[in-house]
């Protein structure tokens, strides 16, 4: 298990690092689905299931489709050199350095509730699932169903948008 | 795990794989045999006794034809392309029950690599992944067919996955389980889900066309449009993967129907026979394999006879019919399982 842990980190941070220095933008979302599916391995050694193959089926299987989709529309097969203004890039390694002090900070925390909330290996299943998002967190759920919904109207409202 | 259960599942592993290829391989005997037959011809009859050896032959010569792979093509990703369609294909066969238990000596082996308690997510997700073998393999081949194709592919997937996922949540609201083997048990003894759940299983199958992308369904590859679509630019046994790994997709949609909707390895009458629980396995399997027969010639009896959709006509379908449909299934058993537990 700590062998499987180790190798799908491995694969998951080389693929995260070349999405982020591979020039050629299909590279770039292929390796973004290979970090992705590590990261349902993960999930499946923590015997959540249900979260892993739900991960796969939206972000592999739809949002990541979507991405290709849209590349593949507007043909960028060359790889693309981004031009920005100084400004552009010292205020984006600014930001990116307080984001990486807040995960810092946030990981560091973990420990502390590790202690408090023990593993429970049942949690990631769809019935430990269902009940927490249904019981405790029933009012977060259907507020972010609604978001959805008007998420969904609202790409309808821009097809619409000739006639 | 045991070692003599590890044994049995890698045997039984092997088995399933091999018995996927070979259905999968004399299903296109059997596809040229229906043509044939539906067009008032003779097909295949020189390979062998009654042309059976075709699909050898067949085979052969893939792997003989030269390879070409285009010079402005993207080599990594034109490998890539075929190799995803394949492997995805196969690997949904894993949490399919093909049968009940099997008693061998003290030992008491499922017939069913893995119960997952999601299994029936599981296959959603093979089918999810599946389309990138042909958007990646599209797009690799640098041609404007090939790329139309990928992308005629990915929208109709796309569309077609929604309402396929709506059908099995109806199911779900049935059934009480994501798990195969449990909806399978479920349907002992003549309960088969098509009885409560027959307009989910239209669109499933309507669904399960589209994402096998068969014919009225064929819009990715249409060759009257296209040339060959997706697959335009490959040769070779990379092509002889493409239209293979359709063929495979078509058994293990065939199995899954028959899974989610006709009762599995579940026999009418069976218990009354009063045989051995080995007998009754095996009779099962048979059964099982029958209905999955069964659903392989419906997907080609429907194939020679319709004609393709246009793809507006398509998209119209999809989500103007279909999703519509499946939303209202799930609120009509939502509405029935409400219902009657109020009394």
């Amino acid at each position: 298990m700590i062998f499987l842990f180790y190798l799908l980190s491995a694969i998951m941070i080389v693929c995260a690092l070349l999405v982020v220095f591979s020039r050629n933008p299909i590279n770039n979302v292929i390796y973004l689905i290979l970090c992705f599916i590590a990261m349902a391995g993960h999930y499946i050694l923590l015997n959540a299931q249900f979260l892993a193959v739900v991960h796969i089926i939206v972000y592999t299987g739809a949002i990541m489709v979507l991405f290709l989709f849209v590349i593949m529309l507007l043909n960028l097969n060359k790889a693309i050199i981004f031009r920005k203004s100084t400004v552009t890039r010292v205020s984006a390694v600014v930001t990116g350095g307080i984001f990486f002090l807040v995960l810092l900070a946030a990981t560091r925390q973990t420990f502390e509730i590790h202690a408090k909330y023990p593993f429970n290996s049942d949690i990631g299943l769809v019935s430990g699932i269902g009940k927490a998002l249904f019981g405790e967190f029933l009012l977060p759920f259907e507020i972010s169903s609604i978001l959805f919904i008007s998420a969904m109207v609202g790409a309808m409202m821009f097809g619409k948008k000739d006639e | 795990m045991e070692l003599t259960t590890l044994l049995f599942k890698t045997i039984f592993l092997f088995i399933i794989l091999l018995v996927t290829l070979v259905v999968a391989m004399y299903s296109t005997y059997a596809e040229r045999k229906v043509a044939a037959f539906m067009q008032d011809r003779n097909g295949p009859n020189r390979a062998g006794p009654f042309g059976l050896l075709q699909p050898l032959a067949d085979g052969l010569k893939m792997f003989m034809k030269e390879e070409i792979i285009p010079l402005t093509a993207n080599k990594y990703l034109f490998i890539l392309g075929p190799s995803i369609a394949m492997t995805t294909a196969l690997l949904t066969g894993v949490v399919i029950p093909w049968g009940d238990t099997l008693t061998i000596g003290d030992h008491v082996y499922s017939l069913q690599m893995a119960d997952l308690n999601i299994g029936i997510l599981y296959v959603f997700a093979m089918v999810s992944i599946g389309v990138y073998g042909i958007m990646i393999g599209g797009w690799a081949s640098n041609n404007k067919y090939a790329l139309l194709g990928a992308i005629r592919a990915a929208s109709q997937m796309i569309s077609y996955e929604l309402a396929m996922g709506m059908s099995i949540i109806a199911l779900v609201l049935t059934t009480g389980s994501l798990s195969l083997h449990d909806i399978v048990a479920q349907q002992h003894g003549m309960h088969w889900n098509i009885f409560y759940q027959p307009l989910g299983f239209f669109i499933f199958l309507t669904c399960a066309f589209a994402e096998t992308n068969r014919a009225p369904f064929d819009l990715p590859e249409c060759e009257t449009e296209l040339i060959g679509g997706y697959h335009t630019e490959y040769s070779s046994m990379k092509l002889g993967f493409y239209l293979f790994a359709e063929y495979v997709n078509m058994f293990i949609s065939s199995a899954v129907i028959a899974t989610l909707y006709f009762g599995g390895y579940n026999m009418p009458f069976i218990d009354q026979l009063g045989l051995s629980s080995n007998a009754v396995t095996f009779i099962g399997m048979g059964f099982f394999f029958i209905k999955i027969f069964a659903f392989i010639f419906l997907f080609m009896w429907i194939r020679w006879t319709l004609p393709r959709f246009r793809y507006d006509q398509l998209m119209n379908m999809g989500w103007k019919g279909l999703i519509p449909l499946a939303i209202f299934n799930i609120l009509a058993t939502g509405a029935y399982y409400f219902f009657t537990s109020l009394k």
